[in-house]
């Protein structure tokens, strides 16, 4: 059954690299930052400043990975995907 | 001090029913635009993406999460930080997987979606299995929640509490449906976000709007502990399990997934995951500072006198910095948002029982819309009803594990039957519908044998199963049987399904 992949077929394969690489790098920073809070405690306490450790600042770090990730998913749908899509319905 | 809490004031007492009479007022403006079974569910999907942002919002923000989690930081610092990290993480997973190919492939509920190229029968009933669970445990937890909270906030007496909770929501789904709904969680998470960006804004004010001279400060008085990990995570293994129901079960709770069936279309539904996300995660950021705040301001024995668990740290702080009109403020948007919650939740239920077994299985699938309409309205009666019975039968009970286990089954039960009808061409009814099943019979009896039910509330010296949260096992147990189950029974005519499924998933079928 070899054949050429349809127009649909690629959109839909680029769709879910992305979606598969946004995912991936989001559970890679969370998971990260738990196997540190339940391995490194004392690694996270560390004094950046007064009143900051570098627990914080990574936890806040992974709150603005989400952030990031999904601005870059909304960012590549706008434009590359959605442009796609609009071929194919043509 | 208790800075009034506790005590009927007539301040919270306007607030609260300046909210409640300008949420009738709404749902009388909803009621007259509601005709149908479609409006009913999805608000004749005209909601924009600002407005699905907020309301999802809305839906997720629980007043656990606003008291809860002010009190955990107040209580333990820095581990208040990895809840609400676990809480915002769901969204961008939501985001990427879920959220479109539901819009383009369901019409009312998450099961729509599964069954599409399935057989009917057998899915519809495994996913209402799984839906119910998750909407039972969710909305017992809020409604303990509700009554004890309103006794501390206004001095009600507790039945009378979740008999008011249940009677407003049931006037809410009943008459507005979907639209009064989602513009109550509008409202709702509008009037929440202020009131946090408020209380914190009057905390930061006083430490020249440096959120590290407040934390400098509870180091002074509390010790350097309070900005490191404490006790929360010990063991490695139940840190990373609840991480996986917290990331995964937000995919799957279904009061969620059906707003996206409240949006014109996918790219809609995109945006409004994206206001979602940022909205949510401005939230905890708030909620930090309000527990550091209450750390500092209130102080911890001023905290624990009130409530043990530290749920009052948020009202105590709003008394501490705002004097009692600010106290009757915030108390007012936590009893609105318990209502909005439990709103949601009923909706999605009725959902369930309606659109689900009795349209699909008790009528194999020929009922008319209107009659779908009037069960769904039937079927909300019933679980208000039920939802107040339990509410008080759980009276006095520790259901803190309740939201842990919704999560657990919506991430064990129903995100990966979810996933894999939406990717995986080779799924089949007997795979999808065994891994839902096994998804919530795992993670039931895996919780009844954990820690939390047999140490702390049936008071047995140790657990046969070790692990607070089950998700790192159930979770990939309901992956394998489905992967399994379809591999070893294949089905050709389900798989050639996959070829119009795939089409609609990115084109939609409008």
């Amino acid at each position: 059954m070899s054949r050429s992949p349809s127009a649909l077929e690629i959109v839909s394969a680029s769709r879910w690299r992305m979606a598969i690489t946004l995912t991936v790098l989001m559970m890679a920073a969370y998971f990260g930052f738990i196997l540190l809070v339940a391995f490194d405690k004392t690694l996270l306490g560390t004094r950046l400043a007064p009143g900051l450790s570098l627990g914080m600042l990574l936890g806040a770090g992974v709150i603005v990975v989400a952030w990031v990730l999904t601005w870059t998913y909304v960012h590549w749908a706008n434009s590359h995907y959605d442009r796609a899509l609009a071929e194919l319905r043509k | 001090m208790t800075g009034g809490v506790g005590e009927p004031n007539a301040i919270s007492i306007g607030f609260f029913l300046a909210f409640i009479g300008l949420s009738l007022g709404i749902t009388i403006w909803a009621s007259r635009k509601m005709r149908t079974a479609e409006h009913f569910y999805t608000a004749g999907r005209s909601v924009t993406a600002l407005q699905n942002g907020l309301a999802l919002a809305g839906d997720y923000m629980s007043a656990a999460s606003f008291l809860g989690i002010a009190g955990l930081v107040a209580l333990s610092g820095f581990d208040g930080l990895i809840y609400s990290i676990g809480w915002l993480v769901g969204w961008p997973i939501v985001m990427f997987l879920i959220a479109e190919p539901l819009r383009n492939l369901g019409r009312y509920t998450f099961a729509d979606v599964v069954a599409s190229r399935l057989r009917q029968v057998p899915i519809r009933v495994a996913a209402s299995l799984g839906s119910l669970a998750v909407v039972s445990f969710y909305l017992i937890a809020q409604m303990v929640g509700a009554g004890n909270l309103i006794r501390l906030l206004f001095g009600l007496p507790y039945e009378l509490a979740v008999v008011i909770v249940g009677a407003v929501m049931l006037v809410y789904v009943l008459f507005g449906g979907m639209i009064a709904t989602t513009w109550v969680q509008i409202v709702k998470a509008v009037l929440l976000l202020a009131g946090a960006a408020l209380l914190a804004g009057l905390v930061l004010a006083r430490f020249a709007f440096n959120p590290l001279a407040l934390f400098s400060e509870a180091t002074r008085l509390y010790g350097d502990g309070v900005l490191s990990p404490g006790r929360l995570v010990t063991d490695p293994v139940d840190a990373i399990s609840l991480g996986l129901a917290l990331m995964l079960g937000t995919a799957g709770l279904p009061h969620i997934l059906m707003r996206f069936y409240t949006v014109p279309d996918a790219r809609t539904a995109r945006t409004s995951v994206g206001y979602a996300t940022a909205i949510i995660g401005c939230f905890y950021l708030l909620t930090f500072i309000l527990g550091f705040g209450a750390m500092v301001i209130v102080g911890r024995p001023a905290i624990t006198a009130v409530d043990a668990g530290g749920n009052m740290a948020a009202p105590l702080l709003a008394a501490g910095v705002g004097g009692t009109p600010f106290l009757g403020f915030i108390s007012a948007v936590a009893f609105a948002t318990i209502l909005a919650v439990v709103a949601g939740l009923a909706l999605s239920g009725a959902a369930t029982l309606s659109h689900d077994l009795w349209v699909h299985v008790v009528r194999g699938g020929h009922s008319n819309p209107r009659e779908e309409f009037v069960v769904a309205r039937l079927a909300t009666v019933v679980l208000a009803i039920v939802s107040v019975v339990l509410g008080i039968a759980f009276k006095g009970q520790n259901v803190a594990y309740m939201v842990g286990l919704a999560f657990a089954i919506a991430a064990s039960a129903n995100f990966p039957a979810l996933v894999l009808a939406i990717f995986w061409r080779r799924l089949t009814t007997a795979g999808a519908q065994w891994s839902m099943i096994v998804g919530t019979v795992s993670t039931l009896v895996l919780i009844y044998l954990s820690p939390a039910i047999q140490v702390d509330i049936l008071k047995a010296a140790s657990a046969p199963f070790p692990l607070r949260n089950p998700g790192i096992i159930t979770i990939p147990l309901s992956f394998a049987v489905a992967i399994i189950v379809s591999l070893l029974w294949p089905v050709a005519t389900e798989q050639e399904g996959f070829v119009a499924l795939e089409r609609r998933l990115h084109l939609g079928v409008d």
